[in-house]
């Protein structure tokens, strides 16, 4: 008897060590790039953003009146409040007549000339074009998910399984990105915020798009099916063609398209724990679950701002045909979020303390969500959608802090399985 | 195959001016008709690519239909499968933008109405005493934007089937036509290696 619990003993000792190095090196790992993440989405929403949600669609003004706006590219959409000529645009200007406004004419023809570009593809640029082709900071997001989950695995820490899930994932979600920009050419041409995309600039060729693509999906798959398990593999390849083939067509005929579009965002999470477990738990379909119901706050908010590019383009959104749907299903999964919390530590992902400490922020997006669904305007779009994006790195955060230790949960199995072994002894 | 001296191509002009008028431009037009309900093009944009070049080159984008316009460039060896795949580009890039132009086009003529409208139901002028336009707030316009979308949900149906069916034989036209080039330039540097 002695002898067997001295062993036990010994056994726990030699497998306490490495695996509170491996977990806190893993923790704080995740910790850091938690915390890049929340930095460099920072940076990308707030340059980004008041671009989309401030811009509203004016018609263009002609070289005659503004030579020097056609310049730009770049750069925040003023709102204007009038029309710069009043002529429209059905009747041709024919009164030109003014020696002044001819030589305007003149000018704003040269400036329009230095627009007219060489389609030649420059090898310089290539890597900045590619970039751009493949999203690559909402691909960036989408590997920080991906490692989340991967980290919250209640799993020891394996750095060589996690960076080539990272790769793995983040060359599938280069592919479907460019395969999505392929197919929407002309309607990004017509939206603002997608008008300077590399293939709607002619700055790299379809072909090369998807030849693109193709070299990422194959070494991407491939890399997940055969390097870490056929079940990240085939999750990652489902998200593919969920993305592209499905939610992108989608988005041109039904409103269902953004709850394809949620489980297109709930998937990397749930690929980071099988990767890092080998199985579909229920801790990994509870992290998808979260990203998914986190998708409607983000994704209604930021599309009640863009409702005239929408309607012009002919996007099926919600905020377009079913307004007050919009709002609701945005509160109804702030709320959800409060809810899912609240599993995570009956599911042994996290501690109780994760439901109390994430309580705060779920609140306040609730109450913004609240605010969003009651006054159903512009400000409270703009406060919904920017606190969605400090709320999920900040909520995956918290997550990682209250995990569930390994420690604990394998003190509690040995414990049981030490307490039935002594009363099997103890029988006669 | 690559001459010493600077080759002139010939570029087909016709597809830009196609996004006004039909008929005139060097080289090969269009089969396409007069097409309707555009102003004609300002001065502005007659570019004409340099002689040197041997690419095609890609404009600002179009005021009506946001698209940015595409000169072909028509090489002097052309094989009928590149001809295929210019003349192809041509037809979808004339087809889009009088897709584009018109829908913006009714769009805002639509928005127009729509506000001009509201307006006078509220008992208000088009003008207000700065003399600037009066519009509307994006919740005033959710009305429009949802019956526009609506009212031209089929018509879009009809252009995404079309524009997917385009889009993916461009591309497999592109790919076939990079394969025979790099057949071609495999096949006779075997030759060079032979001789």
């Amino acid at each position: 008897l002695i002898g067997l619990f001295v062993w036990n003993l010994q056994k726990r000792a030699v497998r306490q060590i490495p695996c509170k190095f491996m977990h806190c090196f893993g923790v704080a790992n995740k910790r850091w790039i938690t915390f890049q993440h929340l930095n460099f989405l920072k940076r990308m929403y707030v340059t980004q953003s008041s671009k989309d949600l401030s811009q509203q669609a004016k018609l263009k003004p002609d070289p005659v009146a503004h030579p020097v706006l056609e310049k730009k590219h770049l750069g925040q959409e003023k709102t204007v409040t009038c029309e710069l000529r009043s002529v429209s645009p059905l009747h041709p200007p024919l009164s030109e007549t003014s020696h002044r406004k001819d030589l305007a004419t003149a000018v704003g023809a040269e400036s329009k000339e230095k627009q007219w570009k060489e389609m030649k593809l420059q090898l310089d640029d290539l890597p900045g074009i590619l970039a751009r082709l493949s999203k690559i900071k909402l691909t960036a997001l989408v590997v920080s998910t991906a490692s989340a989950g991967f980290a919250m695995a209640p799993v020891p820490f394996d750095l060589t399984c996690f960076l080539l899930t990272s790769i793995g994932t983040g060359l599938a979600s280069c592919a479907a990105n460019s395969i999505n920009q392929f197919f929407e050419v002309p309607f990004d041409s017509n939206m603002n915020r997608t008008k300077n995309r590399p293939l709607v600039r002619g700055q790299i060729s379809p072909l090369l798009a998807v030849s693109f693509a193709a070299t990422c999906a194959v070494p991407g798959i491939a890399l997940l099916t055969l390097g870490v398990n056929p079940l990240t593999g085939a999750l990652g390849a489902f998200n593919i063609f969920l993305y592209t083939c499905c939610y992108t067509p989608m988005k041109r005929m039904s409103i269902a398209n953004t709850w394809v579009g949620a489980v297109v965002g709930a998937i990397p999470p749930i690929m980071g724990w099988t990767a890092a477990t080998g199985s579909l738990d229920a801790g990994a379909l509870l992290l998808g679950g979260i990203l998914y119901s986190w998708q409607f706050p983000h994704f209604n908010a930021l599309s009640w701002g863009l409702r005239e590019d929408y309607s012009r383009g002919g996007y099926c959104m919600m905020s377009v045909t079913h307004p007050a749907m919009c709002r609701r299903v945005a509160l109804r999964h702030c709320l959800a979020l409060i809810g899912l919390s609240t599993v995570a530590p009956l599911l042994d992902v996290t501690t109780w303390n994760f439901p109390l400490v994430s309580l705060p922020i779920n609140l306040y997006i609730s109450y913004l969500g609240f605010r969003f669904y009651r006054d159903a305007d512009r400000s409270s779009s703009r406060k919904l959608f920017f606190c969605s994006l400090w709320h999920l790195p900040m909520l995956l955060l918290l997550m990682l802090t209250c995990k569930k230790s390994l420690l604990e949960s394998e003190d509690k199995s040995n414990h049981l399985r030490n307490h039935s072994h002594t009363v099997e002894m103890g029988l006669p | 195959m690559a001459g010493a001296a600077p080759r002139v191509g010939r570029w087909w002009l016709g597809s830009r001016r196609g996004f006004s008028r039909a008929g005139g431009g060097a080289g090969r037009l269009a089969a396409e008709g007069p097409v309707r309900g555009h102003k004609p093009e300002s001065p502005a944009s007659s570019f004409c690519p340099p002689a040197c070049s041997c690419n095609d080159w890609i404009g600002p984008p179009d005021r009506h239909s946001n698209l940015r316009p595409i000169i072909f460039h028509i090489p002097k060896n052309e094989s009928p499968l590149e001809r295929k795949l210019r003349e192809f580009r041509q037809e979808t890039q004339i087809w889009n933008q009088q897709f584009w132009a018109s829908q913006n086009m009714s769009f805002r003529k639509g928005k127009e109405e729509f506000i001009s409208s509201r307006l006078k139901a509220k008992g208000l002028d088009m003008i207000d005493r700065t003399g600037q336009k009066v519009t509307l707030n994006a919740e005033e316009m959710a009305d429009f934007y949802k019956d526009f979308l609506s009212k031209n949900f089929k018509k879009h149906m009809c252009y995404n089937r079309e524009w997917y069916k385009r889009n993916f034989i461009t591309t497999f036209l592109m790919g076939q036509v990079a394969f025979k080039r790099v057949w071609k330039k495999l096949g006779w540097k075997k030759m060079k290696v032979g001789n």
